[in-house]
């Protein structure tokens, strides 16, 4: 009897174990692949820190400056690497710092999972020290929130958190966890990853029928045109994608999340879409007979004014988020469904086929934008560098396989329009919220998550600043990040549109910087400033030949403009190329 | 496309913070709310929303797929006031010496359906269930005599051409989902829209 009882015992003592609910959020981690962390410690997420403590052969904690610096790298490390990127930070301040970064990654669609702190669970609501009613201030900009208050949840929750995140049309998650439930002991039964919710549908069955429909209309198009955005990225398509545009034979244009998908130099590239787009995919939107959009979701970025965009065609779309078609444009044809099932459905029904007359088309087009834009970027006339030969120089040194960070404003325009990508992954910049700051630290989380490859940031002076805290980040824990300002002492988007729109009126615009190179080496980072056109070549090798991290600043023309431009309120096929056309 | 009176019946999982979810979609989008109801529903653990609002089809549609996306959101239709079954109640609080002598209360409640649920010495609640049109007229009636407080509760409505729940939650469970999950009505539509 005795001894029955005993084996009785053991045998539940060998299927559940007694741990904290810290131990379980780290024990999630390792079981979901989680090997990299980014965040920031603070009062209410302390028992978790404290855990982490044993974790250091498993998980690598990068400790950044602030939490924003926090989600931007783990957006930054989910964008070149497609695993989902976690976060840590601690309640109150902590928590409201993410913000910008969730609103970031719900727009842009990154999968990132941020583990909050949150205070004791009876203090809920008692306007506690460092307490900010977290669930509630990120709902809208989170895909998923959840609060915890019992350690028995944890496991679970995590699993949904990791799934909900990764899965379908991906985006943040939040979990906010009470002090009690991360010091609470609990009856540890083991981690099951989530592959099921019942309400929760991110793979919709693929409807045969309307791919027929879909490579009907193709089939019989005599202009077809393919816009594709980073969909394509997200559903690991990019052969798929590649397969279908090379039999269909079909043109195709980026958006700017979309970039990167194919090489740059596809003979099928026809350039990136949208207000400084090219010139043929905003202009020959409007002359196509069947547009297919493929996970994309036309942003008014990308549109212009809705009711004069692409009136003449018929609309496929083919997106994973059944609220995004019909959303903006009605569609003629919608094919719902992951576009690493559909593409190939929808390839083995459309017919070989090549369209020199209509590619043409885009040719001409470009070579009109290379005469009025492109020639004057590239091989300016006067001193004065522009941003254009900067990237160009990239280009010719890095051969287009690095992965390129971008903040946001005319660099970002710039570096998009003009940087060469052989492969997917390769363009990380804030598409949708258009975050200022976001560069330094996404780009920082993307060299850990490609470790292997060349990651450079391109920054404005404006947004540098934003983030520049960062270089603590870098400092410390020494990832190789390429840090390149173009600096033209100016918030130069909002003065070109001043200068176009609102009559030169230079309202607060004109930015003042510190010694970039000088800061840089407080931090420990070599740096160096060029102005002068025979330097930015050998700048540019000296910076990509250093060991380490390097910050290189290249002084550009003050009021340099980009075009092409598709004014907001106008139409796509209003595009113009230079200032007068206005 | 004109504006008019749509119910939109939301199955969800019965989740603290839905609501909040559900209501921001409105909120963000500048959209009223006309009547917003909370409830259980014909299956055990799964809760009913029922909400009314005054738009266009097509922004009905669209707010229906963005409810539709959120996580714990089963499903979301919505509906004509032809198409649906519907009730609110309200309450009329009145004096009672002014009711008792003034009124005739037997005819008023046949006439309006109305209900006394309580009736104490200085006040009565009387109780109609109804339509809009109904309820307010009971207000008119109520009102010279001293209408003390009136409540009105949100809409409840029962979808005409519905099978329930049920079967549908059922292919819910399944980890592929079955054709009863895959419905999606603007893919049927385009069947109409469609031609070549």
């Amino acid at each position: 009897m005795d001894t029955l009882e005993l084996t009785k015992e053991k045998k539940t003592k060998a299927v559940t174990e007694s741990i904290s609910g810290s131990e379980a959020v780290l024990r999630a981690f390792v079981a979901e692949g989680v090997d990299t962390i980014f965040g920031y410690p603070g009062g209410a997420i302390m028992p978790i820190y404290d855990a982490l403590y044993d974790y250091h052969d498993k998980l690598t904690h990068i400790l950044v400056r602030h939490e924003q610096g926090a989600i931007h790298a783990a957006q930054g490390f989910a964008r070149v690497s497609g695993r989902t990127g976690v976060v840590f930070a601690t309640s109150g301040p902590g928590a409201t710092n993410l913000v910008t970064g969730l609103a970031d990654a719900m727009i842009d669609s990154t999968p990132v999972v941020c583990i909050t702190g949150q205070v004791f669970a009876h203090l809920l609501g008692t306007d506690a020290f460092q307490e900010t009613d977290v669930i509630n201030i990120t709902t809208p900009v989170t895909k998923w929130n959840y609060q915890v208050t019992d350690a028995n949840e944890i496991p679970h929750v995590l699993a949904k958190a990791f799934y909900i995140a990764g899965s379908g049309r991906p985006g943040p998650v939040l979990i906010d966890i009470t002090k009690n439930a991360q010091l609470q002991l609990f009856d540890y039964k083991g981690y099951e990853k989530c592959e099921h919710i019942r309400s929760y549908r991110p793979k919709p069955i693929v409807r045969k029928e309307y791919i027929e429909q879909a490579a009907k209309l193709i089939n019989e198009a005599e202009r077809p045109f393919v816009i594709f955005g980073q969909g394509v990225i997200l559903g690991k398509a990019e052969k798929e994608f590649q397969k279908f545009i090379e039999k269909a034979g079909v043109p195709a244009a980026w958006t700017i999340m979309g970039m990167s998908a194919i090489p740059t130099d596809h003979p099928l590239a026809v350039g990136m879409l949208g207000m400084h787009g090219n010139y043929g995919p905003n202009l020959l939107t409007n002359e196509c007979d069947v547009l297919i959009a493929i996970g994309m979701r036309f942003d008014d970025r990308v549109t212009g004014r809705l009711d004069k965009y692409a009136k003449q065609a018929k609309v496929i779309h083919l997106d994973i988020d059944p609220a995004e078609i019909d959303k903006n444009v009605k569609t003629t044809v919608a094919v719902w469904g992951d576009c690493k099932e559909t593409l190939p459905l929808l390839t083995e029904l459309v017919q070989q086929k090549v369209y020199p007359q209509w590619l043409q088309k885009f040719k001409n087009c470009m070579e009109k934008e290379e005469e009025k834009c492109i020639k004057a970027e590239m091989n300016p006339t006067s001193d004065i560098l522009t941003m254009g030969e900067v990237i160009d120089a990239i280009n010719e040194l890095t051969k287009g396989n690095a992965v390129i960070v971008t903040d946001v404003g005319q660099h970002q325009m710039v570096a998009c329009r003009y940087a060469k990508y052989n492969q997917s992954k390769s363009n990380i910049t804030s598409g949708g919220l258009g975050t200022m700051g976001y560069a330094l630290p996404a780009a920082i989380g993307a060299k850990y998550g490609a470790p292997e490859r060349t990651v450079i940031a391109i920054i404005g002076d404006g947004g540098i600043q934003m983030t520049i805290q960062e270089l603590g980040t870098i400092m410390q824990f020494k990832p190789d990040v390429k840090i390149i300002i173009l600096n033209n002492n100016f918030l130069g988007m909002v003065r070109q549109w001043q200068e176009l729109f609102h009559k030169n009126r230079y309202s607060f615009v004109d930015i003042q910087s510190p010694d970039f190179v000088q800061v840089a080496k407080g931090y420990s980072i070599e740096g160096r400033s060029v102005c002068k056109r025979e330097d930015v070549k050998s700048a540019l090798a000296e910076m990509l030949d250093h060991k380490g991290s390097f910050l290189l600043e290249v002084m550009v023309g003050k009021e340099n403009n980009v075009f092409p431009m598709v004014p907001q309120g106008r139409g796509v096929a209003e595009i113009v190329l230079s200032k007068e056309e206005v | 496309m004109t504006k008019q009176e749509y119910t939109i019946t939301v199955y969800t999982e019965n989740q603290i913070g839905l609501l909040n979810r559900i209501a921001i979609i409105f909120s963000r989008r500048k959209i009223n709310v006309e009547s917003l109801n909370t409830s259980p529903s014909e299956v055990d653990s799964v809760h009913r929303f029922t909400i009314v609002i005054n738009e266009t089809e097509d922004v009905v549609r669209k707010l229906c797929r963005q409810i539709e996306k959120q996580v714990e959101v089963l499903k979301a239709y919505y509906n004509t006031n032809e198409e649906i079954v519907w009730q609110e109640l309200a309450l009329y609080k009145v004096p009672t010496d002014i009711i008792a002598e003034e009124v005739k209360v037997e005819r008023l409640l046949s006439q309006f359906g109305a209900k006394a649920v309580v009736i104490r010495k200085d006040y009565t609640v009387f109780e109609v269930s109804g339509q809009r049109a109904e309820t307010d007229a009971f207000i008119k009636v109520l009102e010279p005599y001293g209408l003390i407080e009136f409540v009105r509760s949100a809409r409840v409505a029962i979808i005409k051409n519905s099978d329930g729940f049920h079967k549908k939650l059922k292919s819910f469970e399944y980890k592929e989902p079955g054709e009863e999950v895959v419905e999606n009505e603007y893919l049927s539509e385009n069947e109409k829209v469609f031609s070549m």
